[in-house]
């Protein structure tokens, strides 16, 4: 039977499920290394926030409030069939399983997409620090540190959610193999909790962006 | 389906196996390996050639320096300690006992067959050989002058020189910690062999536990801090220039909440290393075991409160700066318990004075005074008037180089012959030891006098009066330089002409000498089962029990 060579553990663990688990427990002392990596960033901007809260308030209500409501609500929807592709793997249901990840990589594509909109608007409206900046009346200077923390922030978000999305197309591949199954899944759900952390970077975002100060 | 499990047991006699350094001969056997005892080697050829390059720029500096007018120009000068500092601090202290032999005696020491991810472990070589390129880039373009420490606004507004090389080199370089340290809490979390509780670990594991947790949390925030500076510095846009509404002091809180950290991070594992020797050589168990683990930890967590003792003289306020000064002095107490406990290990011992008890004395004593000039640091009247002075800089260097360099040294005779399975010539490396120890306090020593009476830091000239000092100084140098190399030239030819070393040359406990030495490919016959604490060492009756509960007489 080909495919339970695959099911061998590597030589320093002593049964597969211990590889399985060890694996999830790497990804999870990863992300608290991703928290600080993005906490820095949030660190910076409620700094420069505290600083100077009416020129990043002004600077603010020029963010496309729609665009990030629409994908809050797609990235959290992701996560939803994400859980339920791990869900699905967990019980051995490969086409369900498939379909849940084909699913989850459409709405972070569909993320990137309405992304890239915004980014263009953004560029219309003359919001995109060195190459094309207007500051609007009442930012002062500072306006400008609001976007680029806007820039370097989402577009961080983004590389990690493409991370995201080559990761799990990783899987469909691995799938196809015959490599991930009921008996060992644990590459999937490394994969979920990376997807759900980069979910959690744009919850703490997104208020940060397009909420804090529009009242 | 099925799920299938390996009986290790039926693996063949790795007593009859070949080592891990003649199982495969091929380049490529080499440069793509996972065996975590193969990257330790890689990794210490990377971090040696640095180590010399970085010894190189200081040389200068001291050449420079042994005259008042100096011999480099001015910005040559200041280019040379800014090199030095980055090389030194992340290409070669930061990497030095974790990447070496963190990597390869952690597996060894917790009785597993790999770290938990041998593929990360390579890529983390490949990742600060990248980073090795750029600040070589940099150094050979014609460096950086800003110091390592990149102060803004000058490093992103006004130096000259390849600051932006330079900075990219430190960001790559912490992708490279990360999954070292990473890989350390993973495999010390999960593969430990059965009976190998967290209080039978070796004082060695767990300095190489506080280590990762401390560069775990510090280094991705120094990620994006260099992130930041080279975007700043790159596009002109001033997040930290105070023109554009910036705050040039927010560099220094993140740079420091990595930095200080980073000192830590350079001498727990050289305390790990201490404290598997002293026992080794004294033959009793270490004093005060679970204090040991506790210091460990709790100067891995105070590390962290402590950053803005580098920032007294910056502008930050008095009450930060009195809060700081305490939390400081807290450290001291740990670090105190620890100078204690090898103290006390001591004593109604059976010393030998063999290469690495010598270097390891040496750390207790050099980190025993940088630690107590650190405490005069830590007040804050006392800081304000010497913080540009050489004091300083004679403070940390007893530290980063003086106890770590030393342990550094310690763990390579220690565990050469584990590694290489040869012994190294024992007059040889003591007359080294001693030498490190003169060469060093000779180097050192004058540079806190300086310091008291003024002499600033990062200046190439000075007035004449210092010139005394600075000879002596500058001719301790040149002793230090040949102390390190020395090992260089003897080590290397017991590599080929060195006795064959037995398993356990030095008659110690840990699981590391149960291993045929050196070790093969998967270190172990079979998964050792560990039923005793480590350092069961008996002075008296000159006995000692290893972890696996095997007795041994002489």
């Amino acid at each position: 039977m080909p495919n339970s060579a695959a099911l061998v553990p590597e030589v320093q663990y002593a049964t597969i499920e211990q590889q399985g688990e060890v694996a999830q427990l790497g990804m999870w002392v990863f992300l608290v290394n991703e928290t600080l990596f993005f906490g820095a960033l949030i660190f910076t901007y409620f700094v420069y926030r505290t600083t100077y809260p009416h020129a990043f308030a002004v600077a603010g209500k020029d963010a496309v409030l729609w665009c990030g409501t629409l994908n809050s609500a797609i990235l959290l929807t992701s996560s939803l069939t994400m859980v339920l592709a791990i869900n699905a793997g967990a019980q051995d249901a490969r086409r369900a399983m498939v379909v849940w990840i084909l699913a989850t990589i459409g709405l972070g594509c569909a993320f990137l997409g309405v992304k890239g909109l915004e980014y263009y608007l953004d560029f219309q409206d003359q919001v995109v620090p060195v190459v094309d900046y207007f500051a609007k009346p009442g930012e002062g200077q500072a306006g400008e540190l609001f976007w680029v923390f806007y820039w370097i922030a989402t577009s961080l978000h983004a590389i990690h959610l493409m991370t995201g999305i080559g990761l799990l197309v990783y899987m469909l591949w691995r799938i196809r193999r015959g490599e991930i199954t009921s008996a060992y899944y644990a590459p999937l759900e490394v994969v979920g909790i990376f997807w759900s952390f980069v979910d959690t970077v744009w919850i703490f975002l997104y208020p940060c962006i397009y909420l804090v100060g529009r009242s | 389906m099925t799920v299938t499990t390996v009986d290790r047991d039926a693996l063949p006699n790795p007593m009859d196996e070949p080592s891990f350094l003649t199982s495969e001969n091929t380049i490529a056997s080499w440069l793509f390996t996972r065996d975590h005892k193969r990257i330790a080697l890689l990794f210490f050829a990377s971090i040696t050639f640095f180590f010399f390059v970085g010894g190189l720029a200081a040389t200068l500096m001291r050449l420079n320096l042994a005259t008042p007018k100096g011999l480099l120009q001015p910005a040559v000068y200041n280019r040379m300690f800014t090199m030095h500092g980055i090389i030194m601090v992340w290409f070669f202290l930061i990497p030095s006992i974790p990447a070496t032999f963190g990597n390869f005696f952690v597996p060894l020491m917790i009785g597993a067959r790999d770290l938990a991810f041998p593929r990360v472990n390579l890529a983390s070589w490949y990742v600060f050989n990248l980073s090795g390129l750029m600040v070589l880039y940099a150094l050979i373009m014609g460096g950086a002058d800003t110091g390592w420490t990149f102060y803004t606004p000058l490093s992103t507004i006004y130096a000259n020189g390849y600051v932006l090389a330079a900075a990219l080199a430190v960001f790559v370089n912490g992708f490279s910690s990360i999954m070292t340290s990473l890989n350390f809490v993973v495999t010390i979390h999960r593969l430990r062999a059965p009976g190998m509780t967290w209080m039978r670990l070796p004082l060695f594991v767990w300095g190489i536990y506080a280590v990762s947790v401390v560069m775990l949390l510090a280094t991705p925030v120094l990620t994006m801090d260099t992130f930041l500076l080279g975007f700043s510095r790159f596009t002109g846009i001033g997040l930290f220039d105070p023109r554009h509404g910036g705050d040039p002091l927010l560099w220094q809180h993140m740079f420091w909440f990595y930095s200080h950290p980073a000192v830590y991070i350079m001498i727990l594992p050289g305390m790990g290393v201490v404290s598997e020797i002293i026992p080794c050589f004294a033959r009793r168990p270490i004093f005060g075991y679970t204090g040991m683990t506790m210091a460990l930890m709790s100067i891995a967590i105070l590390s962290f409160f402590v950053w803005a003792h580098h920032m007294f003289v910056a502008g930050i306020s008095i009450y930060s700066g009195v809060v700081f000064s305490l939390m400081t002095f807290f450290v001291a107490v740990p670090s105190a318990i620890k100078v204690f406990n090898w103290t006390v290990s001591l004593h109604k011992g059976k010393i030998t004075f063999d290469a690495p008890m010598l270097y390891a004395l040496g750390f207790v004593l050099l980190f025993t005074l940088g630690g107590l000039s650190g405490l005069m640091l830590a007040t804050l009247a006392i800081d304000v008037d010497v913080h540009g002075t050489y004091f300083v800089v004679a403070h940390f260097h007893y530290i980063m180089v003086g106890a770590t360099v030393s342990a550094f040294f310690g763990a390579l005779h220690y565990w050469w012959p584990k590694m290489t399975g040869r012994m190294y010539p024992e007059m040889w490396a003591r007359f080294a030891a001693i030498l490190t120890y003169v060469g060093f306090n000779l180097t050192f020593f004058p540079q806190f006098i300086l310091g008291y009476l003024g002499m600033p830091r990062r200046s190439y000239t000075y007035p004449e009066v210092w010139q005394t000092w600075n000879v002596l100084s500058s001719a301790g140098a040149s002793i230090l330089a040949v102390a390190y190399t020395l090992p260089l030239v003897y080590l290397g030819w017991s590599l080929f002409w060195g006795k064959k070393a037995p398993i356990n040359p030095w008659r110690a406990t840990g699981l590391e000498w149960i291993a045929a030495s050196p070790p093969p490919k998967h270190n172990f016959p079979r998964t050792p089962i560990v039923t005793q604490a480590p350092y069961r060492y008996d002075p008296e009756a000159d006995t000692f029990v290893s972890q696996e509960g095997t007795p041994y007489a002489e």
